[in-house]
């Protein structure tokens, strides 16, 4: 069941005296009940200006989006029905508020409560489905008081507070000590099963968007380059950036000697491109053109986004053509 | 001291002043060789960049070296201790002889003059000798070293990306042909593939200046790929330290155990995730046993009571690697887990 | 363990901030020399006599009949030190009172309002800003003299809101983009409940710490306007004590008991409240506390 159909979102960002610089261009994707999407690119890449205007705190550009159904978008049923978890829990809880303060809230505004025992009970429910316990100590805890960890399972308790159906979870570990971070996507993946959520993982780690999500966008300045079945997409990538990306993350089962070939191989094909390149700022066409290896002449056009798999899309003018070749993607 | 032996560090405790004291480093040591790059790493707190601060002489109130000792060994064979070394020796000794990389290079350069003034400095600081003509291009040679175009002397930090500001602090530190590097999360702010490449380029130059580095970082696979030695740390203590391929294969701690599996490998095959539960022990308290005790899954008996120290483990299981932890010391009680 | 509760009233330290206070040495010396002048303000003008009495012991210096002596007209020092009390910190508290509730509604209204809201609210506090202060207060009260001591209270606060807006306004626009206010907006809270609950018991450091200056500002402003003759001469404040002291040339005469007691009275209260705001600090901001230790 959808959940959240986004068409065409884009958003751009006033420049004093410049163009609009373009966030998000022209984005689409569905949300589905019970399924995880994870959405990957690096920072600027647009990815969490995406969550910010499916969570209405930045109006988009254009575009629209719907949440599943029949359903009134506007207004307090959108906000009751998509819910976010910020990156850093340390500057997403108010130090001035109990914990207990931080879920009685949106209970009673989404109207998921009444005042006084009521709430308390529920937000003890709460705490206790993101496993703080006892429940009672812990909605007396100032944030101060808590761990990272500990604190960003209370923004994900407030996020179910008030009943959504979808919940956006941006960067939600990346800040967080790595033993604790398979905790608290475990704890999302759980939520998510149990109460049917739409999840949208934001995240720069393509392992962890492999093992959590059934499907994976990959997002880059602005625009999906390539989106399908996360292990399609992680594992055969079929486009240049996602090609490099999953070659950049560290594979500890590969082996060091892989890993010096694979580094040799690197340093071996970036040689040949200078430095200020990479660097540069793109206008029409490909934004990846200026660090893509197989930058051909056509890429000064905008690609099309291709289908190279089952319900695998690649934005590259590479094998748009079926004579087209050039280049083995066997991973 | 044996003779490839470049850097040693003996019983080095840390604490930070307050109200109640916090003992972020209790009585650590390492050896580092001449060429290689020796991981340290650990999670937030643990005292890894503290440690590495210690050896470094940068540690500043509050913090304050309570203990230890550190001795560098230059070519000849003569040894210094480092912590006996002040005002112009000490100075002296940093950056010509080790050199540090911080996190953030925006911190470490001057936003307010260009690139190549700043090298400028270095030299002008360290080799009062050198002309002016050849401070330049030697400044030149350096940028064109770490991949950036030697144009670049004239450019002032915010007119380079995030990427090639952190080229340009490793080119600064590397500036005076220091025998010691110690990079402290040196691209745990950079994207993943900006990432790789100031990774590999250091591995590059290590390979061509044979320079030691110490590579702190929180990225446990990271190090397993890139390091020959690697200490993991916990709660201010070492709990395991050998070769990198040795814990890759073999890991010896639960605590290395469990931070090896919050890793899910990126084309490793799906299955059931999970972390470390629990979370990592108040410094400020003391610590009766081993730290890592409330999270472990193997503690028994003496964890609880008995602290357990850093001691070889048998030659046959894991040669070279020694490990902080009652399982060990107990024969034939191994974790069952042993295998990842 | 009692059930949670919605705060109603903001807390941004908590309870247990009073004890921990106390014991920084400069915030307990501030609080019990403030504490002197403020029982002195409540009681003393009962103990003492009537400070505007004559008697015939003319400029008298300090005896036992008259402990701080008597003025050229007689009238007893003492009596009008301690009634004068009264007076200055009424006008330096409600003064500071009227300067923070502006400052608070105009700086974190702007700064969470944002757009032509916030230009207008800017422009006001930047007009205010650069008004030279002294001299508006004298051309102000010159005006508005006869109107006794609210008329000086009025004018002090409206010269003195505009510096502690524009701090208020750049931390509002810092907290407003906080995580745990967008979190507070996506939930969907009222716009003014995200300003008085999510935002100002963050403020409320930076807002009690302006308001103990706006207080030392008042007092010396209402000394300075006092002095030079611009306020009401029948409210006594130790300001209008040194303003018949000069008059009487009390300095030349060599009357010290005349206008040093109410200048050290002065001196004293600003120490006092300087004293309880840096002690408030120590306690509000931890790091300040931690390089006590270590120096």
């Amino acid at each position: 069941m959808t959940a959240l159909d986004v068409q065409d979102l884009t958003v751009d960002f006033a420049q004093r005296g410049r163009v609009p610089f373009r966030a998000v261009d022209r984005v689409s994707f569905s949300l589905h009940a019970g399924r995880t999407l994870a959405l990957v690119g690096e920072s600027g890449s647009g990815k969490s200006t995406v969550v910010r205007a499916l969570s209405r705190l930045v109006a988009p550009t254009a575009g629209e989006v719907r949440l599943g159904g029949a359903r009134r978008t506007r207004g307090k049923e959108y906000r009751r029905a998509v819910q976010m978890v910020f990156q850093d829990p340390f500057a997403s809880l108010n130090p001035a508020h109990t914990v207990g303060h931080h879920l009685i809230r949106p209970l009673l505004v989404g109207g998921r409560a009444r005042r006084g025992a009521d709430a308390e009970e529920k937000a003890r429910e709460l705490l206790r489905s993101v496993n703080l316990t006892p429940a009672d100590d812990m909605a007396h805890k100032r944030p101060h008081e808590l761990s990272g960890g500990q604190r960003q399972r209370v923004a994900i308790a407030r996020a179910l507070a008030p009943g959504p159906e979808v919940l956006l979870a941006d960067e939600p570990v990346s800040m967080l000590d790595v033993s604790i971070r398979l905790e608290i996507l475990g704890l999302l993946d759980r939520l998510k099963d149990e109460r049917g959520l739409a999840l949208l993982y934001v995240t720069h780690d393509l392992a962890t968007a492999r093992h959590f999500a059934s499907e994976v966008m990959v997002m880059y300045r602005g625009e999906i380059v390539e989106r399908g079945p996360s292990d399609e997409v992680i594992l055969a990538p079929r486009h240049p950036y996602t090609q490099t990306l999953a070659a950049a993350a560290p594979s500890s089962a590969a082996g060091r000697e892989r890993a010096r070939a694979a580094r040799a191989e690197r340093l071996a094909a970036r040689a040949g491109r200078d430095a200020e390149r990479r660097e540069a700022v793109v206008g029409d066409g490909c934004r990846f053109r200026p660090r893509c290896p197989y930058a051909m002449d056509v890429c000064t056009r905008r690609p099309p986004e291709t289908e190279v798999g089952p319900g695998h899309r690649s934005l590259c003018w590479l094998r748009t053509d079926t004579n087209d070749s050039v280049v083995g993607f066997s991973a | 001291m044996t003779d490839d032996v470049v850097l040693r560090a003996e019983h080095i405790s840390v604490t930070y002043e307050g109200e109640r004291p916090t003992h972020a480093v209790r009585d650590v040591g390492f050896e580092l060789r001449r060429g290689e790059l020796l991981g340290i790493a650990g999670e937030s707190g643990c005292g890894k960049s503290t440690l590495a601060y210690a050896v470094a002489r940068m540690l500043g109130p509050p913090a304050r070296l309570i203990g230890g000792r550190v001795l560098y060994r230059d070519r000849t064979g003569a040894e210094t201790d480092l912590l006996a070394l002040e005002g112009d020796a000490l100075r002296a000794f940093r950056w010509s002889r080790l050199s540090v990389v911080f996190q953030s290079a925006m911190n470490a350069l001057n936003p307010v003059t260009t690139v190549g003034r700043q090298f400028d400095d270095i030299f002008r600081a360290h080799r009062p000798r050198m002309r002016r003509p050849e401070r330049y291009e030697r400044a030149r040679a350096l940028l064109d070293m770490v991949g950036i175009d030697p144009a670049r002397v004239r450019a002032y930090p915010h007119e380079l990306s995030g990427g090639m500001r952190q080229r340009v602090v490793i080119a600064m530190a590397l500036a005076l042909e220091p025998e010691i590097v110690i990079m402290d999360e040196p691209t745990t702010a950079l994207d993943v593939v900006v990432q790789r490449e100031i990774l590999d380029e250091v591995q590059r130059l290590r390979d061509d200046l044979g320079f030691s580095v110490v590579f702190i970082t929180h990225d446990l696979s990271l190090l397993l790929e890139i390091s020959d030695r690697l200490a993991v740390m916990y709660a201010g203590s070492i709990v395991e330290y050998g070769p990198a391929e040795r814990i890759a294969a073999d890991p010896a701690h639960p605590y290395t155990q469990g931070l090896l599996r919050s890793f899910p490998d990126l084309a490793g095959e799906r299955r059931a995730l999970r972390g470390i539960p629990g979370s990592p022990p108040d410094l400020r308290d003391a610590l009766p046993g081993c730290p890592f005790a409330a999270r472990c899954d193997h503690a028994f008996e003496p964890c609880g009571t008995e602290t357990p120290t850093l001691v070889p483990l048998a030659p046959g299981l894991a040669p070279g690697t020694s490990a902080a932890c009652h399982l060990h010391a107990v024969a034939g009680l191994l974790p069952e887990g042993r295998q990842p | 363990m009692t059930a949670p509760t919605v705060p109603t009233t903001p807390r941004a330290t908590g309870r247990g901030w009073l004890r921990p206070a106390l014991r920084s040495r400069r915030f307990a010396a501030g609080l019990a020399l403030l504490a002197v002048f403020v029982l002195t303000a409540a009681l003393g003008p009962w103990l003492v006599g009537d400070p505007n009495a004559f008697t015939t012991d003319l400029g008298q210096a300090p005896s036992g009949a008259h402990w701080l002596g008597t003025t050229q007209t007689g009238q007893d020092v003492l009596a009008q030190l301690v009634v004068s009390a009264r007076g200055t910190l009424l006008i330096g508290a409600a003064s500071a009172l009227i300067a923070t509730v502006v400052s608070v509604v105009v700086g974190i209204g702007g700064g969470f309002l944002g757009g032509l809201a916030d230009e207008a609210l800017s422009l006001i506090s930047n007009v205010f800003l650069v008004i030279p202060g002294l001299p508006l207060v004298i051309v102000v009260s010159a005006y508005v003299k006869g109107g006794g001591a609210w008329s000086t209270i009025l004018v002090i606060a409206l010269t003195s809101w505009a510096a502690s807006a524009r701090v208020l306004r750049a931390q509002t626009l810092s907290l407003r983009s906080r995580d745990y206010v967008l979190a507070a907006r996506v939930y969907g809270e009222k716009r003014w409940r995200i300003v008085l609950v999510e935002i100002l018991p963050n403020e409320l450091a930076i807002i009690v710490s302006q308001f103990i200056f706006a207080v030392i500002f008042a007092i010396l402003t209402q000394a300075g306007l006092a002095f030079l003759g611009l306020a009401d001469p029948s409210h006594l404040t130790w300001g209008t004590m040194l303003y018949f002291a000069q008059n009487a040339e009390a300095l030349t005469s060599g009357a010290w008991w005349w206008f040093i007691p109410p200048g050290l009275c002065i001196a004293a209260l600003g120490t006092a409240l300087s004293l309880i705001s840096f002690g408030l600090d120590e306690v509000l901001d931890p790091r300040l506390r931690v390089r006590k230790v270590s120096a």
